[in-house]
């Protein structure tokens, strides 16, 4: 025989197999070391010498008597060998005859929940362990729960311990009808349930006698035959830039690591945020030049067209696009020790992509034992919630199940650098059903901190007004914008001294890069209100034109000018009152030709806390009726 | 039909690349460690590929212990050279002129002082901001649990406990002022997989790793070569020709050989998966006291 041509046959095999990254929940307790250096050990991974140091350990701090403590092998740092307890995710290497594989061995308690999902981030499969003597009890359905948040679409239940219930059929048999009845609504696509015992190795490589009634495969058996490439997506083409290649004038080339979906020389790619489309004329990848590339590989591509493309944009198929939002919810990992600061500002990272970011809602937190939903206003560490973020940058992303690559993000604190959240995005309601929050107590807190040379009575003496902000609202084409320059006209005659601010003219300015989304118009009005709030602090009289379709934000609104001197004034004209006054606008927001726009294809709270209600058909009487409102509220002329 | 599975050197390659872009693109003046060993050659390969056709937009650098094989010194030279890598070598001088070496100071001192104050030294003085090293999770127990980005401070401190969270494949690559960090894109890559990845990609590699007779002598278990006349004359005189090769390089008189007669890549690997010396023993500082390894890597040591 010749041995040379064995070991190259070898090699070619070995390197055409496929990669496994599996992880393991369950606590020490619960055998999971022990079930892991078996695998390692019974794979022939674990090198002599390293055993022999084992035993040499063994005897000074084991815990298993005179056997081998298979769990010494696990954990590494010196302190924590100490304690007796795995504190950290770390990664185990082994391989069989046919497949490789990467164990991420996290430890399993509530406090180390943070270490179980950075393990599940990369995992394909999760083992999940149960002590067949304790069954199906809180632990497991929190670990069943963690995977499943982190889209891990394999488990293997294994019922360890069996050689301590007589390896018991109606032992097992209840433990997985149990498991069932928890999981149902977590909807993962692929469970196993294997008996075992992972001291005396039954079933964990081979299927030993000990257990005849069982049918299903060893453990190692259904690891090395799970169908695990299907879980890519190869629908959904999504390339995020990491770098701009540009070695000489004739070559400018476009790397990453595919994201997912397949992209192929002669494809029409459309860059995102510019929408502007090429095509594909050379494929680089770690081969050399190829006609197509898929998930996971890591390519260089060149295009037809000079487009400019830069680091944290994505290349697309034109006809299948992420959502681009500037708001989205999510659910958050807190990972700090610190805190959360709900008002904080943080640096999100997702895909190639920095941006900052901040919360506008926590809306709940979920217990990792219950599931029940508890409100709360930050998270804590080890804490899980479901968060709504509005970002400086809009991101290009799909939800998380459909795609893992461009549906996670983490949090960074901008002070200590430190990853404190990673989050996974959902999209189950629309941006315009988020909630927006422009109030911030802390900011509010800092204006109050500067105080002016100038007193109240002061201003209110020399303008012989009260500072106060009448904020018109109304449907586009309900004949706000008149009424409100038709009160400035007759305020001013009347000697006030009065600033209008309208819509048109903000967005001309001030706020020219935002856009009519729910996020963009929250912010419009934020910066709106903090206007009115200087103005009136100086005594100014402030009359607003803004359609305001949000309640919640026009509560925020009077929160930041203050309520005693926000007056709220409606214009209630009906629909087609205002459909007839702007006949094109309504026109093209029927034919979604524009979008956003309040009354059609996006909400209009209706106020409830008007202080006027004002008809748009007297349009002669409302001025009048406005200054006597002014007058009877002593804010314009000022009562002695 | 096309074939959309990837193998497991492949998956390597790819999750390797794209991390050596990610920190090419995110600090402003990386710079990739060259032990020249077999590791360094597969990642100074996969930055070339990362950024192929355009250079390697930052330099290699070599902490020169002045105790390294000549072969290695020679290797290093001709492949940075013949590959348009711009080389960076430092040394700790002051050390040097002082005449430390492992056979008058120990190699406890001289690791220290030749190797990570060195390494510390040249990190300060060009002031990189992220350094790449070629370490591998399954080298040794305490880098089981270490993050392909390795957060340090200001004083190249490693801290067990304040390591970041690493999700998925997005890497927090945010640092302060004289804080750095050390990458290490091949943390999922087998002793295994070097091997094949080499064999893959026809990656050359220092001709000590192939068996060849070579002046040795045994230093207490330990098969240590003769590669200059700095070896104490009582020692090299018991030199004997043993056909040998080594599982890792370093400093000559740290490093310990092994009686082999695997002359090619297959012939390792096969003498690799019979026998059973794991890779770091040969390696003397291994065994200074328990817990050597994560000591050093808390002082600064890779």
């Amino acid at each position: 025989m010749n041995k040379n041509l064995d070991i190259k046959e070898f090699l070619d095999q070995d390197q055409q197999k496929d990669l496994l990254r599996l992880l393991t929940a369950g606590s020490v307790d619960d055998g999971k070391s022990t079930l892991i250096g078996r695998l390692l050990f019974d794979s022939k991974k674990i090198y002599e010498d390293q055993l022999s140091a084992l035993e040499r350990d063994s005897k000074r701090i084991g815990h298993a008597g005179d056997k081998i403590d298979y769990a010494l092998l696990l954990d590494g740092l010196k302190a924590e060998r100490e304690q007796g307890i795995t504190i950290d995710v770390a990664y185990r290497y082994f391989s069989t005859a046919k497949r490789k594989f990467i164990i991420a061995d996290t430890p399993g308690h509530e406090q180390y929940t943070r270490n179980m999902v950075t393990g599940a981030s990369t995992a394909n499969l999760a083992i999940i362990l149960i002590d067949a003597r304790k069954g199906v009890i809180t632990q497991t359905k929190r670990h069943t729960f963690l995977v499943s948040l982190l889209g891990i679409k394999h488990i293997v239940l294994a019922v360890n311990k069996m050689d301590l219930m007589d390896y018991s059929e109606e032992v097992f048999n209840t433990i997985v009808a149990d498991y069932k009845k928890f999981i149902t609504p977590l909807s993962i696509p692929d469970i196993e349930f294997i008996p075992l015992s992972a001291l005396n190795g039954d079933n964990v490589v081979e299927l030993t006698p000990t257990m005849p009634w069982f049918k299903g495969k060893s453990l190692l058996q259904h690891l090395e035959s799970v169908h695990a490439v299907s879980d890519r997506n190869f629908d959904d083409f999504r390339l995020p830039i990491q770098n701009v290649l540009r070695p000489g004038l004739d070559f400018r080339g476009f790397s990453g690591k595919i994201a997912s979906g397949v992209v192929r020389k002669g494809d029409e790619l459309m860059c995102l945020p510019s929408r502007k489309t090429a095509t594909v004329t050379r494929i680089i990848g770690s081969e050399g030049d190829t006609d197509y590339a898929f998930p996971p590989q890591s390519v260089t591509i060149t295009l037809s067209d000079e487009i400019d493309i830069s680091r944290g944009e994505m290349l697309v198929h034109p006809d299948n696009l992420p959502r681009t939002e500037r708001q989205f919810e999510a659910m958050l990992v807190w990972m700090d020790e610190e805190k959360m600061d709900p008002f904080g500002q943080f640096f999100l990272k997702h895909t190639t992509h920095t941006t900052r970011a901040r919360f506008d809602q926590i809306k709940y937190r979920i217990d990792v034992n219950t599931l029940e939903q508890y409100t709360t206003d930050a998270l804590e560490l080890n804490e899980i919630g479901r968060v709504i973020l509005t970002t400086n940058k809009p991101l290009f992303f799909d939800p998380y199940h459909q795609n893992r690559e461009t549906g996670s993000f983490v949090l960074i604190d901008p002070l200590s650098n430190n990853t404190c959240a990673v989050g996974m995005i959902i999209d189950k309601l629309r941006p315009s059903d988020l909630h927006s929050r422009i109030l911030d107590p802390e900011t509010r807190r800092l204006v109050e901190g500067g105080k002016s040379l100038i007193n109240k009575e002061e201003l209110e003496g020399r303008y012989r007004q009260k500072g106060s902000t009448t904020w018109i609202m109304g449907l586009h084409g309900s004949g706000k914008n008149m009424l409100a320059y038709a009160l400035e006209r007759q305020l001013f005659d009347k000697g006030a001294t009065v600033v209008l601010l309208d819509g048109s003219t903000m967005r001309s300015g001030l706020s020219r890069e935002l856009d009519h989304s729910p996020t963009d118009r929250a912010e419009q009005m934020r910066r709106m209100a903090h206007v009115c709030r200087i103005l009136n602090d100086q005594g100014y009289l402030v009359i607003c034109s803004f359609i305001s379709p949000d309640e919640a934000i026009r509560k925020q609104v009077a929160d930041i000018i203050g309520h005693e001197r926000f007056k709220l004034i409606y214009m209630d004209a009906t629909l087609e009152y205002c459909q007839k006054n702007k006949p094109e606008l309504y026109e093209k927001s029927k034919k979604a030709e524009i979008h956003n726009l309040p009354g059609m294809d996006e909400r209009f709270d209706i106020p409830t806390d008007a202080d006027l209600i004002l008809n748009p058909e007297n349009a002669a009487n409302n001025v009048t009726q406005l200054m006597e409102f002014l007058d009877n509220e002593g804010i314009f002329p000022l009562k002695a | 039909m096309n074939n959309f599975s990837i193998n497991n050197l492949r998956e390597l390659e790819t999750e390797a690349i794209h991390i050596i872009r990610e920190v090419a693109a995110e600090f402003e003046n990386p710079v990739m460690l060259y032990s020249i060993g077999k590791d360094s050659s597969v990642m100074v390969r996969l930055a070339e590929k990362a950024f192929y056709p355009a250079k390697v937009p930052f330099p290699l650098m070599h902490i020169d212990s002045k105790w390294k094989f000549q072969e290695m010194t020679a290797f290093r030279d001709y492949y940075a050279k013949e590959n348009g890598w711009n080389l960076i070598v430092e040394s700790n001088m002051e050390a040097f002129h002082a005449g430390i070496g492992p056979f008058t100071h120990g190699s406890k001192v001289h690791t220290d002082l030749m190797k990570t104050q060195a390494l510390l030294q040249a990190l300060d003085k060009h002031r990189f901001d992220a350094a790449f090293g070629g370490a591998r999770r399954d080298e040794e127990k305490s880098r089981a649990k270490e993050r392909i980005y390795s957060f340090r401070d200001r004083f190249h401190q490693w801290d067990p406990k304040s390591q970041r969270p690493e999700l998925w494949s997005i890497y927090n690559a945010r640092v302060h002022k004289g804080e750095s960090i050390r990458v290490f894109p091949l943390s999922n890559w087998t002793e295994l997989d070097i091997w094949q990845y080499i064999r893959l990609e026809n990656i050359p590699i220092v001709p000590l790793y192939f068996a060849k007779e070579r002046p040795i002598v045994d230093i207490d278990g330990n098969l240590i070569l003769v590669d200059d006349d700095r070896m104490p004359k009582e020692l090299a005189e018991k030199a004997q020709m043993r056909k040998v090769r080594f599982r890792t390089l370093g400093c000559y008189p740290l490093t310990g050989a092994i009686d082999s007669e695997a002359d090619t890549i297959e012939k390792i690997v096969e003498e690799m998966m019979t026998v059973t010396v794991s890779e770091r023993t040969t390696r003397v500082i291994d065994f200074d006291q328990e817990g050597s390894m994560e000591q050093k890597k808390r002082e600064g040591y890779f």
